[in-house]
């Protein structure tokens, strides 16, 4: 190990497979080996069947969507009402001040504006998004490799990982290429 | 050769040919980012720049001496700046009917087309907001007229009127368009960076990317993102030409006040939009060299909805003329009688010819497959639905119930060169958006070609259902 690696901090060992159905199948074995706490894969486009072999739980954003989408509908009824009936109630044509059946496309539109918003804010925040300190372990992640990666604890004490040990199960599970990866940020 | 079981089960064709890698899509499609700009595109962008120049200045001369200068009269109040209006919002239908109905449904061959289409929805819209903004006459009162805030004179907009809807409906659009399409390009972003040789272009991608790195974790929230999204801009897309259609619908006015008026108009959005995906991408495949990803097969598709959309569109015009007498109002049938034999006669039979005749030449698969043929026709359908809504607001106008308050409208030059301005502008982010960013979803037509590349047979029959098993 040269000194300038020796500097950075242990990300974990990263193993590199040719095709997807390759990937999904040994991460079916990463998990059911139950040997390691923290791993996640890296590829170029989302794989179907990967989240179920990783033993990933269904993201809770629905409720986001859901919460956001309610709050803004009654906001956008609130405004209108409180516009109209509450703050400078105005007769237009010959219409009740609260006339909601007019007041039904705004909110709508701010069922639909809360509820966007709201899901996309809340899978940057879930997602660690924007990030700035991870960088990306190869380039070509995002082209045409797919890469099992063997996470490091941030604890040392944690005593259950053992980097050459992660490199050889990679490699007893089909991984073409294994390297240690190390922290570093993108700037 | 053909075994008896490949006659029975359907086989869908290759939606990237010629044998790509997934390293050639992010090569292929990178490639004109990487290169400096070719003539031809200098001569499109001084073009569209020129065309904006013209379109600004004559706004801007008419800020200084009123709406006066435009063809406006009694009793015609909109003229061609609402129909403007109405026509870049209907071509920005496409992109979202692409991008999320389209996903939803899950049509596969979307991902070759849905970048470029979701770019001109935005660009589209951008183009519709002017309009009514310019059309105040005084723009910089336009927050005041157009946003509910607290302002000095304590009062607040209107919210029973339909225009005020408009401004809730577009903006939404508009948000929520540039937020799915923003998400969509993260990863393809991500690509781009991480091919980036250059550290101020590195840099660049790196920011807008938000740093992302492909982690599962991360494409498993994306993708429910995703799909979110693709079912929030569904119904949000049919509520914003419906919307843009109460502005007529709501008033009392014979021609306008039609129940028909939403699915009509969201169909002549889609129809419009369609052809204006199809004059923009037999361009930009042409120019960028993406001919195994925007396939035949793909324009075809998109030219069969043209037609189904375009019959639906003729179906209304029917529909219309059959109500009108069917209502037995008189005030109904002079209306529709006027319109397509009036003063207007010219305006109505381009509407109806370019819109409901030629695209029938799509019955025949030799049509649809001729790049030559497609590309008039939709040149066709971008004039005929631009007719249409010119029908729509000027026919129902100029005759009002009085024949003292008959005019005929001419737009003058300000109209038209403000008109033109219009489509400068939407060229120009348009080609921009070309030279920057990736102009098919990289990401997403990876992920489609690997149904192709693991099968037993290499032309897609028996792998794409053991993509389905894995879905």
């Amino acid at each position: 190990m040269s000194n300038h690696v020796e500097t950075k901090q242990l990300a974990g060992v990263l193993g590199y497979f040719d095709h997807d159905h390759a990937l999904i199948k040994a991460m079916t074995q990463v998990k059911e080996s139950k040997k390691f706490k923290h791993y996640d894969a890296f590829t170029p486009y989302p794989v179907h069947g990967l989240d179920a072999a990783q033993g990933l739980d269904r993201s809770p954003l629905p409720f986001v969507t859901f919460a956001a989408g309610m709050t803004g509908c009654t906001l956008g009824f609130l405004l209108q009402y409180w516009t109209s009936v509450v703050d400078w109630p105005l007769i237009v044509g010959g219409k009740p001040f609260n006339s909601w059946p007019a007041f039904v496309p705004v909110m709508f539109e701010c069922t639909i504006l809360f509820a966007g918003l709201a899901t996309v804010g809340a899978m940057f925040l879930i997602n660690g998004l924007p990030n700035h300190k991870k960088k990306i372990f190869d380039p070509k992640l995002t082209q045409d490799r797919f890469a099992i990666l063997i996470e490091a604890p941030s604890h040392k004490e944690d005593e259950s990982f053992n980097e050459s040990k992660a490199a050889e199960f990679l490699k007893s599970i089909g991984a073409k290429d294994v390297k240690s990866v190390y922290a570093e940020g993108w700037f | 050769m053909a075994t008896p079981t490949e006659f029975m089960t359907y086989t869908p064709e290759p939606l990237v040919t010629g044998g790509k890698t997934l390293a050639d899509v992010n090569n292929d499609i990178s490639a004109p980012l990487e290169r400096f700009p070719t003539k031809k595109w200098w001569i499109c962008f001084i073009t569209a720049i020129l065309a904006f120049l013209l379109g600004a200045s004559l706004a801007a001369e008419m800020f200084m001496k009123g709406l006066g200068v435009l063809g406006l009269n009694q009793p015609n109040g909109w003229g061609v700046f609402i129909v403007n209006f109405v026509f870049w919002v209907g071509i920005g239908h496409a992109g979202t009917l692409i991008s999320a109905i389209l996903f939803l449904f899950r049509q596969k061959w979307r991902t070759a087309i849905n970048r470029s289409a979701e770019a001109m929805t935005i660009f589209a819209v951008m183009t519709a907001l002017l309009f009514p903004v310019i059309h105040t006459g005084r723009p910089w009162y336009a927050a005041f007229w157009l946003l509910p805030y607290p302002n000095q004179r304590h009062l607040w907009v209107n919210f029973r009127s339909p225009l005020l809807w408009d401004v809730f409906a577009v903006g939404t659009y508009f948000t929520i368009s540039l937020v799915f399409w923003f998400v969509g390009l993260i990863p393809d972003i991500a690509s781009v960076r991480d091919r980036s040789k250059h550290p101020v272009r590195k840099f660049i991608y790196t920011i807008l990317s938000m740093g992302w790195r492909g982690s599962n974790k991360n494409w498993s929230h994306y993708e429910i993102t995703y799909m979110i999204l693709a079912g929030l801009s569904t119904p949000l897309v049919l509520s914003v030409h419906s919307v843009v259609s109460f502005d007529f619908a709501t008033s009392l006015l014979p021609g306008w006040h039609t129940t028909i008026f939403p699915p009509y108009f969201v169909a002549g959005a889609i129809f419009s939009g369609f052809a204006m995906v199809v004059t923009l991408l037999v361009i930009a495949r042409e120019m960028f060299n993406l001919k195994n990803y925007i396939t035949l097969g793909h324009l075809e598709k998109m030219n069969k909805i043209i037609m189904a959309t375009g019959l639906m569109v003729g179906y209304a015009y029917s529909c219309e003329f059959f109500i009108a007498w069917y209502s037995g109002s008189p005030f109904e049938r002079f209306a529709f009688i006027n319109r397509a034999f009036g003063p207007y006669w010219w305006a109505y039979w381009i509407m109806a010819s370019c819109n409901v005749i030629i695209p029938q030449v799509f019955w025949f698969k030799k049509a649809r497959t001729s790049i030559p043929i497609m590309f008039v026709v939709s040149l066709f359908v971008n004039i005929g639905m631009w007719f249409e809504r010119f029908v729509i607001v000027v026919t129902s106008l100029h005759r009002d119930y009085l024949p003292s308050s008959w005019k005929y409208y001419v737009p003058t030059f300000y109209d038209w060169g403000i008109t033109i301005g219009s489509f400068g502008w939407f060229f120009i982010w348009f080609l921009l958006f070309c030279r920057v960013l990736p102009v098919i979803a990289m990401a997403e037509v990876k992920s489609v070609m690997n149904d192709h590349s693991h099968g037993v047979d290499t032309h897609g029959g028996n792998s794409s259902k053991e993509a389905h098993a894995h879905e």
